[in-house]
């Protein structure tokens, strides 16, 4: 090969270079570290609102327990996916793994409308509504902050893929998180909240994501 | 359960040929492979892995060899990605420097290959994309003479000067390593031995530093144009 030097040498420069480096732990460990911090705040959320009323709602309508479940699982298995999709070599395929998750999530959070209300609890209104927006949001921030930082570190060689993971993951951590202070019915209009917060936080994402993935 | 995964894992070229032979699994490759192929292949994947891992300890001498036997593996990904010819050598170089950046993201348990080919695509990639961008800017550049033939010296004047200073402002924002690369080497056509006298670096870490440079500015004027 007529440029075989030209590699050489900068082999030979990559050589001189080259200084012990400290493994990446493997993306179950990573994504430990990330739920650690999740659970901190569901901690300090527990502190301040009790487990009642989120019981009370689980008991009196078990289809918001379910959306619940899906919503921690997605968090779950899309930090999963997002770590592992950032290491070079893992398959694409991990990108599938919250899916499942996610539409139990989302699926049972839209049989919640369709039945009757929990008695004595108050419907949601367009205040309490945009409540919800905000507090996903504001959530889902740090969440995703942390985590693309802590992706910046592997080679996430699908920016934008690992970004839509990135930005469900946050999501649904911060709606399992609105679900402890959660003091409402659900009703069309929180779904609606529910599914625009997701929107946002995933778009957002998308574009920022993508971009401050792609320098990694 | 074995049989439904070795269905489904292959994926690549050729799975009817593999379907007829034995399978077996070799540990930490996530795939089932011939027994035949496991000798030659598998081996020297393995001998590659422990390679690196001596290098994540930093071991010289397994690294120069690894990145040496490595070089064909990335031109192979980029051609069959359909890298033309003459940027093949770019997307080697471009690959061998993320390697080395990303060099503590390998997980010794698994195979290296596939960590070398999932990087050397996407360097193919972007070398594809670069290209692509270069060539439709090129068509509209003909096009543009085509309809202004006389075009104003003046404007052509202040748009070099424009791109000029777009091109100093980006310099100015290289870490410091690079932009005296730069300096050295590119603007004042230093040669390398006289640039490392000056600046007291090694001619190695010099060559490195101008090569991310360049791509940072290419990266920075082409995403901005």
């Amino acid at each position: 090969m007529s440029d075989a030097p030209r590699h050489d040498a900068l082999i030979d420069a990559l050589g001189e270079e080259l200084t012990p480096v400290r493994r990446l732990p493997p993306p179950w460990l990573r994504t430990l570290g990330w739920l650690a911090v999740v659970a901190v705040m569901a901690a300090v959320l527990f502190w301040r609102y009790g487990a009642d009323t989120m019981l009370h709602r689980w008991h009196a309508a078990p289809d918001l327990g379910l959306a619940a479940f899906g919503a921690v699982t997605t968090a779950i298995t899309a930090a999963l996916a997002a770590f592992a999709l950032s290491v070079p070599g893992r398959s694409t395929r991990w990108a599938w793994l919250p899916v499942p998750s996610a539409v139990l999530w989302i699926g049972a959070s839209g049989l919640g409308c369709l039945r009757a209300h929990i008695p004595g609890m108050a419907v949601l209104d367009m205040r309490e509504a945009n409540h919800c927006l905000i507090f996903i949001v504001s959530f889902s921030i740090p969440l995703s902050g942390l985590l693309i930082w802590l992706l910046r570190r592997a080679c996430p060689l699908r920016p934008v893929l690992t970004a839509v993971v990135v930005g469900l993951a946050s999501a649904a951590a911060s709606a399992s998180l609105l679900e402890i202070c959660h003091n409402v019915d659900a009703a069309a209009s929180d779904l609606v909240m529910h599914a625009l917060a997701v929107a946002i936080v995933v778009t957002a994402n998308l574009v920022m994501g993508g971009r401050l993935l792609s320098r990694a | 359960m074995a049989q439904t995964l070795t269905l489904s894992t292959l994926t690549f070229d050729g799975a009817w040929v593999l379907l007829r032979q034995p399978m077996l699994r070799v540990p930490g490759v996530d795939k089932f492979v011939p027994t035949e192929s496991i000798s030659a292949s598998d081996q020297a994947d393995r001998q590659r892995s422990a390679w690196m891992a001596a290098a994540q300890s930093g071991d010289q001498r397994a690294y120069t060899r690894l990145l040496g036997d490595s070089v064909a593996l990335i031109r192979a990904v980029a051609r069959r990605q359909g890298v033309p010819v003459d940027a093949l050598d770019d997307v080697v170089q471009e690959t061998l420097l993320t390697v080395h950046r990303v060099r503590h993201t390998f997980d010794p348990s698994r195979s290296y290959d596939a960590w070398l080919s999932a990087i050397a695509s996407r360097r193919a990639v972007d070398a594809l994309r670069s290209h692509g961008r270069r060539d439709r800017r090129e068509v509209r550049d003909e096009l543009a003479i085509d309809q202004h033939a006389d075009r104003d010296d003046a404007s052509t004047g202040a748009e070099r000067e424009q791109e000029a200073q777009r091109l100093r402002k980006a310099i100015e924002t290289l870490p410091p390593g690079q932009r005296e690369a730069v300096e050295q080497l590119g603007l004042k056509e230093r040669s390398l031995a006289e640039a490392a006298e000056q600046t007291g670096r090694n001619t190695g870490a010099l060559k490195v530093n101008l090569h991310r440079a360049l791509k940072s500015l290419r990266d920075r004027l082409h995403g901005e144009s």
